[in-house]
């Protein structure tokens, strides 16, 4: 019996048994999780940013470098026009996560799962672009030891990477729930917490790519 | 993709659904932010290409507040805090300021930042 009201009463609320705040839990608990990456990122940027212009040895991020050992010129490393296009990607990501989101609450299934499988591949996209981005600077001689700008470079962009890389996994679980037996309204809950934080690693990058790759 | 997109969600309310009901963005809405955050960043690099703009004292402060009005963006109208419980604006706004004072106090302390007087 009380627990056929409980139901009753989630049902009305939108799917989230009665909480002291009126406010659903789960959702409560993302923007805390966000709240705590918010502090995680800022380390990450201020260990970049001390640490910027105190590299003793090349390649440098926006000058090129002359090894006075062998007298090899190393290019500026940074390759601005791929990292805009990446940027632009993942910008388009989070664009097709709010209709992801949008379709689910609006019981469209079709939709929900093209702009799901959308916010995924974007999201492999931009991974795609790192991993080139990486591959690149390590042939071109940075890796994470050669200097505290590789060092902390790779550190602050691979981490956001593993974010990133997170959130396509709970994309695609999400993409194969909504294949497997569909999405519905009362479980839009789940892509708004999986959106939350997919739109958290996008203002994360918008951040990294003004700090790390715009100011020289 | 009609303005039929606009919706009401009350996945946050219960008792006080005055208090909690929020309405999320539209198609066009979300159409429009994505349009604006393209053409900032396009502006972004552009700036960074332009020799005589980014000698200038102006280049670091242009495009900080550049990328801080395009996170402001995507955290009103993508995360919807624009519209939704003040609790979560709270929990995220919190947090981040308290990360940005500790960020420019490490950049003083280790000599990046000065203030002259």
């Amino acid at each position: 019996m009380a627990t056929a009201a409980i139901d009753t009463h989630a049902a009305h609320a939108g799917g989230h048994p009665p909480t002291s705040t009126g406010l659903n839990n789960t959702k409560i608990a993302i923007w805390a999780f966000i709240g705590s990456e918010c502090f995680f990122f800022a380390s990450l940027i201020s260990t970049y940013l001390i640490y910027r212009g105190r590299s003793l040895v090349g390649p440098f991020p926006h000058e090129a470098w002359t090894d006075p050992a062998t007298g090899h010129v190393f290019p500026a490393i940074l390759n601005i026009p791929v990292t805009s296009v990446s940027t632009f990607v993942l910008l388009m990501s989070s664009l097709a996560m709010v209709l992801a989101h949008s379709a689910v609450v609006r019981g469209d299934r079709k939709s929900s799962k093209i702009w799901l499988a959308a916010t995924a591949i974007l999201g492999a996209v931009f991974l795609g672009f790192q991993a080139y981005e990486f591959t690149s600077f390590v042939h071109e001689g940075l890796t994470i030891h050669t200097n505290l700008f590789g060092s902390s470079f790779f550190i602050l962009t691979g981490f956001h990477g593993a974010h990133v890389t997170a959130g396509v996994i709970w994309l695609l679980t999400l993409l194969f729930i909504d294949m497997k037996r569909g999405l519905t309204p009362e479980e839009a809950i789940n892509v708004d917490v999986c959106a939350l934080y997919w739109h958290f690693v996008d203002v994360v990058w918008i951040a990294i790519f003004t700090l790390v790759y715009l100011i020289k | 993709m009609a303005a039929d997109h606009s919706h009401s969600t009350t996945h946050d309310s219960h008792g006080d659904a005055s208090a909690h009901e929020h309405t999320h963005p539209d198609w066009g809405t979300y159409k429009w932010v994505a349009l604006i955050l393209t053409l900032i960043t396009a502006l972004e690099v552009w700036i960074y290409y332009i020799p005589s703009f980014t000698a200038t004292k102006l280049f670091v402060p242009t495009l900080l507040i550049l990328s801080a009005i395009k996170f402001t963006i995507v955290v009103m109208f993508y995360m919807h805090l624009k519209y939704d419980a003040k609790l979560f604006r709270a929990l995220f706004v919190g947090p981040l300021v308290l990360a940005s004072f500790t960020l420019v106090g490490l950049l003083f302390l280790f000599g990046h930042l000065k203030i002259h007087f």
